[in-house]
């Protein structure tokens, strides 16, 4: 009955908001010859947008997710499908309440309106709320409500009037062929459609999708549980669809949302239920469609109660006539997945979309089909930010359990997982393990942030614990102690996390050379620190490489960074096979020695040349340690004179003791990556991709241009050029802060990051790009005795000496501009790491 | 001895319903070798019944108008009279209800709906088919009884029976039960007329609508053309659910079954609940956004689109030809 | 005397979609996706009965026969307002099995006695669905109130109750049948007779506290024994496409010309 087309330029499967957004997009960027199906009907196939609630609280502590979510509510708003209700999140309990102070903060950073309230003025805009037990309010007044069927629609026809699109309902997606690993075609219950792109924009089916191709999309179908309660006077007495905000009632993870002269009542507090893609059924199989299964009454009944507790008024003697479990996405770390993936060329995933996000997403995937990068930084939702491990079915489900009742909860940004822990460890786990390691995860593996077993030092060093319960959880002054004491003498810090690529070949240097902005034609032996850029020239990595022979370089990179960086180097790779890419991860295990006393305690263990003369800063070379070859580079990352060394997995616990022991007599300490990352890092104003550096800012603005500009050609050098032509609109800056006296409760308050920068008046800092100031990193720097801030700052606030505040659990902090640039504010003519 | 298979005849004062006659066609096609014999319950008297090889006419006092238990209680005493090789009837509302009579009073087993049924070999229980789910899902079952009693699914026999005796000819044998003192307790008293122009079971059309039609004022669309065609309107459980349409309305397994020679179903997807109620129609039209329902995969002719744009343009269609 | 004690006798079955799907055996649905739900006629007696206790006082007994999953439809049943609910289940059926007619009355009819004797009362009315939706048997009620002595009539639409007697109206094919039967009497209710209301936020968690009784009992196989399901073939029906949208109405008028309607 349809008349799928034989070929296309791409594919996009699925017919919800996002595959919608998806193709409008695209047609809008001029891509044409876009075919579009679904397995079921239009308007409405069956997925998840089918039953959502359509509404969009705005504000999102992560800069990604607000952006796409604002970006979205424009683009609903320009459709006429956009209708504003406002929202309130009540609290119920004090813990709360601060968690409104912090939304209170990033309302403030990505300026959205939005105001607190006590409980009189909650009762005030939604009367039947029992404030009894309210102890106040966020209120967002443009919360919304939106028609995401109809955006659909309006999607689809503004696709079609630009003659790049073909819709066709009812098609079934039976394989997608692959060939060298590339999309080839797409095989369906009606034909056979060749294609250079697929677009999996399929939701809570995408994993059946993509498997087809052989690739993963690592979601789970997860339920979602609504009822409808109904008929109430009080709302029908509005005449509308939307009369009252919209109530988060954020403590019991449930929200009430007026529908008509019903009420919604939805949760994500009951216990998680997982569903598998393979399993959910038939839209003929389902009474109603396959992403509204029967609901599950006894999971929803202490929901009931706290419903009935908040609105007793109205919901006592209605009737609950409509109950689903609604199926939507969920994701291991909660983000979209979104991009190129890993496995497959031109295969794209555009999944785990929320309506909150959908036309903002819709946007990004089109923009970076296009262009190579987004104008919103896609870095969190990349979907080859997962390592192979965090790729399958038991992961997804054990992180997804563990983060659905977070939906709505209050999440620590610095909050560690408790489930999928110990699963990558350093050879030499036991020891750190024996020195009371207290371990944050990194990529997967089990990093020491701190070791209890320095804790005499925090005496020792006068360092004062933090008094606010927020500002020191999961955070310990020993980090403070263990950086003053590296500082003093030597510190050994695990490094095993290190990402390694080995790239080898007659054609691995021109490989490179296209990849990086810093010249890599340099010496065997040397180094070179390079940021990596999209084709628009902004941030895709910063990396170390070390050319190790002639035709072989070995590429290190962070933990967190190492598969989204995997993907971009075998992506580039060429065909042919003059380069070889081997990530060698796991057969290296990397230890740091860093301090005033790390080169005696080197020194002492080899009796290879590794003097100045032999080895300076900045170069590399193996040495024996009695008799395991290790490889020595000579570099920090924490502003000391030491060594990365790189050692065989299988000798990295021999090699950690011969370090323990010798250096026993330089009082070595073991230093966690609190120092490493954070403390020492910001000391030297160190810049961490995903933190300081991402696309939306160049390397200009980020402070790492070098003088000149190699003359080989490389991805993003003609954004590079213009960026170094053109006056900075934001330069990266080292910030103090002045003090730290909470003006509410007079305790000292230390910034976590992600905070607005504000001028003395308040008002937000926002570059002539349009991107706000807000705080990028933030730390103690105990050699320099502030606490520090990173944050992208106008040109005319990026003035060393300019005061200005910062915004935290709503109240106002002053700052000053300690560094503008790149600058260390510790040692910064880097004379203890060079000398 | 086996006796001839009796067959109740389903009829209201005297008017006998076609659907009936099915029965008897499934009698025969139970006992290939054996005479039938119709039953006529209470009745002054009665014709020969055209296909049985015999008619039964029970006569009493109690059985003036239909009266279940006193039905079922006459039926049985003839069965006791006669030892026949089954009892089987249509299974039309009373049909199944009298056969549960039977049943009861026997206590014996009762298979209704049946669709197929081969008599076992002496003394090993029946083999039979039977419509659940409202026909959606067929049984097979096992029917183990000394009296087998059993009714036909509607619509699966046909009305009209061949290779019968011509009915002039056949006797009709008078019958007149005890019956208890109990037996008159459940019997129509009085009964009410509806006034009502175009029914749902005996329009030659009728235009329905379900879920797609998203509310009461939706339906004034689907009134107007069927006022335009003379037809009745017809709705999905849902809608009656919603309350959008009475329930008199509703088609379907807890609704009517109706037979049109057109149904136009508008936004309905096909439920196999709603499905059962109309499958008989002798043509389907399904107007549905969903190429893939269920109801416009087993329809006759389809639209493809929001019923909200065709069916106005039909109407104006049909009124444009009109002038 | 005080109101009226009723006594509604339900079935739990599952709620599927276009497409039954069956079990690898063939001996049951596939209900993994499936919600389960009152069989739709018992709904509506469930309903008839709260309307008759609104009107004349009383109480309600919900009784059924099946797994003990059935204890859901049970306290949906007093979500809604029903006082006593009753679960009359054992092994077999916990396993799967499936109870004949035959069985379910006299199962049923040995907890009607059961629980009159132990009120020493009889219940005034009984209400049953006029089938159910899965097996539709059409008998079940009429078995249980032959074996008690009860008048019985089915596909009844419309229940009033008057000076101790019930009238009861069916649907016939130009109007209403009146019954009028002397209390006690039991009726076979069909969907229509009312629309049955949904429970409240405190109704269903006052079900959650409720106490189901239940009692074993003994499976006595009946003459009809289930041995498997089938899906009936389908005929492929060549759907002739005339259109889509409004520009399909001439097309639809075409047709509705040929086939004589309009």
């Amino acid at each position: 009955m349809s008349d799928l087309p034989t070929a296309a330029r791409v594919v996009v499967i699925g017919s919800g908001i996002v595959g919608n957004s998806v193709v409008a997009h695209l047609a809008e960027l001029g891509w044409r010859d876009i075919v579009q199906f679904d397995k079921g009907p239009l308007p409405n196939p069956g997925g998840s947008t089918g039953h959502a609630s359509n509404f969009i609280f705005p504000v999102d502590h992560n800069r990604e997710m607000a952006a796409l979510t604002l970006d979205s509510q424009r683009q609903y708003a320009a459709m006429g499908v956009n209708t504003t209700c406002g929202g309130i999140e009540i609290a119920r309990n004090p813990e709360r309440m601060e968690e409104f102070r912090r939304r209170m903060t990033s309302a403030t950073a990505w300026g959205v309106d939005a105001e607190l309230l006590t409980p009189a003025e909650v009762a005030k805009l939604v009367p039947f709320v029992n404030t009894e037990i309210v102890l106040g309010g966020f209120y967002t007044p443009s919360v919304s409500v939106v028609d995401s069927l109809r955006a659909g629609t309006i999607f689809r026809e503004r696709a079609i009037e630009l003659g790049a699109l073909k819709t066709v309902a009812a098609v079934e997606v039976l394989d997608i062929e692959v060939e060298q690993g590339r999309v080839q075609a797409v095989v369906t219950d009606q034909g056979r459609l060749a294609t250079e792109y697929v677009v999996v924009a399929c939701g809570v089916w995408s994993p059946r999708i993509a498997a087809m191709a052989g690739a993963t999309i690592p979601l789970t179908p997860a339920v979602h549980q609504m009822i409808d309660v109904g008929p109430i006077p009080e709302l029908e007495a509005t005449g509308n669809e939307i009369g009252f905000p919209i109530i988060r009632d954020m403590d019991t993870f449930c929200y009430e949302r007026q529908t008509g002269g019903s009420m919604e009542v939805g949760s994500y507090a009951h216990r998680p239920i997982f569903h598998r893609a393979d399993d959910i059924p038939s839209i003929k199989e389902s009474r109603l469609s396959p992403t509204e299964l029967p609901f599950t009454a006894d999971d929803f009944d202490q929901q009931l109660e706290e419903a009935l507790e908040l609105m007793p008024d109205i919901l006592s003697t209605a009737e609950m006539k409509y109950a689903i479990n609604g199926l939507l996405s969920l994701t291991p770390d909660g983000f979209p997945l979104l991009g190129e993936t890993a496995e497959v060329q031109n295969l794209w995933s555009a999944a785990a979309v929320w309506i909150k996000e959908g036309p903002g997403v819709g946007r990004m995937i089109a923009e970076w089909m296009t262009h190579g990068a987004s104008e919103i930084d896609a870095h969190h939702s990349d979907i080859t930010r997962f390592y192979r491990y965090a790729r399958n079915d038991h992961h997804v489900r054990a992180r997804c359990a563990e983060h659905y009742n977070k939906t709505y909860g209050i999440v620590h940004p610095r909050e560690q997982w408790a489930s999928e822990r110990n699963m990558r460890c350093a050879p030499y786990h036991a020891r750190t393990q024996a020195l009371g390691a207290v371990y944050f995860q990194a990529g997967g593996w089990e990093r020491p942030h701190w070791y209890e077993s320095n804790a005499a030092l925090v005496e020792h060093y006068g360092i004062e614990d933090r008094p606010h319960e927020w500002d020191a959880r999961w955070w310990s002054p020993i980090m403070n102690a263990e950086h003053l004491a590296m500082r003093a003498g030597v510190g050994m810090i695990d490094l095993a996390p290190f990402v390694v690529f080995d790239i080898n070949g007659p054609g691995a240097l021109d490989y490179l050379q296209h990849l990086t902005v810093n010249n890599c034609n340099v010496a065997v032996g040397r180094s070179i620190y390079t940021p990596l850029l999209d084709p628009r020239g902004g941030f895709r990595t910063d990396l170390t490489i070390l050319r190790l022979a002639d035709d072989a370089f070995r590429v290190v990179t962070g933990a967190f960074d190492g598969p989204r960086d995997a993907h971009w180097f075998r992506s580039h790779l060429p065909t042919g096979g003059s380069v070889t890419f081997v990530d060698n991860t796991s057969a290296y295990a990397t230890i740091g020695v860093w301090g005033p006393k790390a080169r005696a305690l080197v020194e002492s263990l080899t009796s290879d040349d590794i003097s100045d003369a032999a080895l300076p800063y900045g170069s590399t070379a193996e040495v024996l340690i009695d008799s395991i070859t290790v490889r020595l580079f000579r570099i920090s990352y924490v502003g000391e004179h030491g060594w990365e060394i790189y050692v065989p997995s299988d000798n990295a616990l021999a090699i950690w003791d011969r370090l323990w022991e010798a250096g026993q007599a330089f009082g070595v300490t073991a230093v966690g990556a609190g120092v490493y990352g954070t403390t020492g890092r910001l000391e030297k104003g160190y810049r961490l991709m995903g933190a300081e550096l991402d696309g939306e800012y160049t390397p200009v603005e980020a402070g790492l241009a070098r003088p000149k500009v190699k003359t080989a050609d490389f991805i993003g050098k003609d954004g590079y050029l213009a960026a170094r032509e053109a006056e900075p609109a934001a330069v990266l800056c080292t910030l103090t802060v002045e003090n730290h006296i909470s003006p509410r409760d007079g305790i000292a308050r230390f910034m976590c990051g992600s905070e607005p920068i504000l001028t003395l008046d308040g008002e937000r800092i926002v570059d002539a790009k349009g991107r706000v100031s807000i705080v990028t990193s933030a730390g103690a720097g105990p050699s320099v005795g502030k606490f520090l801030l990173l944050a992208y700052l106008p040109p005319e606030h990026a003035v060393v000496g300019t005061d200005l505040l910062v915004r935290y659990m709503n109240e106002d902090y002053p700052v000053r501009v300690a560094v503008a640039g790149s600058r260390p504010l510790f040692d910064p003519d880097d004379a203890r790491m060079k000398g | 001895m086996t006796g001839a298979p009796l067959v109740l005849i389903d009829h209201d004062r005297g008017v006998v319903g076609d659907d009936t006659r099915q029965a008897l066609a499934f009698a025969r096609a139970c006992f290939p070798d054996l005479p039938i014999a119709a039953v006529v319950i209470g009745r002054e008297q009665t014709e020969p019944i055209a296909g049985a090889d015999t008619t039964f006419h029970i006569r009493h006092t109690a059985l003036v108008d239909y009266a279940p238990e006193a039905w079922g209680d006459a039926l049985h005493e003839l069965a006791v009279a006669q030892s026949p090789g089954a009892i089987v009837a249509t299974g039309t509302e009373r049909g199944n209800e009298v056969l549960a009579h039977v049943a009861a009073i026997a206590d014996q087993p009762f298979a209704s709906n049946v669709i197929e049924a081969v008599a076992g070999a002496s003394g090993t229980p029946w083999q039979i088919r039977r419509l659940r789910w409202g026909g959606s899902l067929l049984e097979d079952a096992t029917l183990d009884a000394t009296l087998p009693i059993m009714s036909c699914a509607l619509h699966v026999f046909p009305n009209e029976i061949s290779g019968g005796p011509p009915n002039a000819d056949t006797p009709v044998v008078e019958f007149v039960p005890t019956l208890g003192p109990d037996a008159g307790r459940t019997r129509i008293v009085d009964r009410v007329r509806v006034a009502e122009g175009i029914t749902l079971t005996t329009a030659p059309v009728v235009v329905s609508g379900g879920r797609g039609v998203g509310s009461e004022e939706g339906f004034a669309a689907i009134e107007a053309l069927a006022e335009l065609l003379g037809a009745a309107v017809g709705c999905s459980r849902v809608v009656t659910n919603q309350g959008w349409r009475p329930h008199a309305d509703q088609v379907g397994q807890t609704g009517k079954r109706v037979a049109p020679d057109l149904y136009i179903a508008c936004g309905i997807s096909g439920a196999i609940q709603h499905w059962v109620g109309m499958q008989a129609a002798k043509n389907v039209l399904a107007i549905n956004t969903d190429p893939d329902a269920p109801m416009v995969t087993k329809a006759d002719y389809a639209v493809i689109g929001d019923l909200h744009e065709i069916v106005p343009a039909i109407v104006a269609e049909i009124r444009r030809r009109r002038t | 005397m005080s109101g009226l004690r009723i006594l509604v006798c339900v079935k739990r079955v599952p709620a599927p979609g276009a497409q039954i799907t069956l079990t690898p055996d063939a001996r049951a649905v596939d209900a993994r996706n499936l919600a389960f739900t009152t069989s739709p006629h018992e709904e509506c007696a469930v309903e008839a009965a709260l309307q008759l206790v609104e009107a004349h006082g009383g109480d309600i007994t919900v009784l059924t026969v099946g797994p003990p999953e059935a204890e859901e439809q049970l306290r949906f049943s007093v979500s809604v307002g029903v006082q006593h609910a009753v679960l009359l289940t054992n092994d077999e059926l916990a396993a799967g099995g499936d109870l004949d007619p035959q069985a379910t009355a006299r199962t049923i009819t040995r907890g009607v006695r059961t629980l009159e004797t132990e009120a020493a009362r009889p219940f005034d009315v009984l209400l049953f669905g006029n089938e159910s939706a899965d097996s539709g048997g059409f008998q079940v009620g009429v078995r249980v109130a032959r074996m008690l002595g009860l008048p019985i009539v089915n596909g009844i639409k419309g229940i009033a109750i008057a000076d101790g007697v019930l009238t009861a109206r069916r649907e016939g094919d130009a109007g209403f049948e009146v019954y009028r039967m002397p209390l006690p009497a039991a009726v076979g209710v069909k969907e229509g007779i009312n629309l049955p209301r949904y429970p409240t936020l405190p109704g269903r968690l006052r079900s959650k506290k409720a106490e189901v009784r239940s009692w074993p009992f003994v499976t006595e196989p009946g003459g009809l024994t289930m041995v498997r399901f089938a899906t009936p073939t389908v005929e492929l029906t060549e759907t002739v496409v005339l259109g889509a949208g409004a520009g399909a109405a001439g097309a639809v008028v075409d047709l509705l010309v040929e086939l004589g309607i309009a």
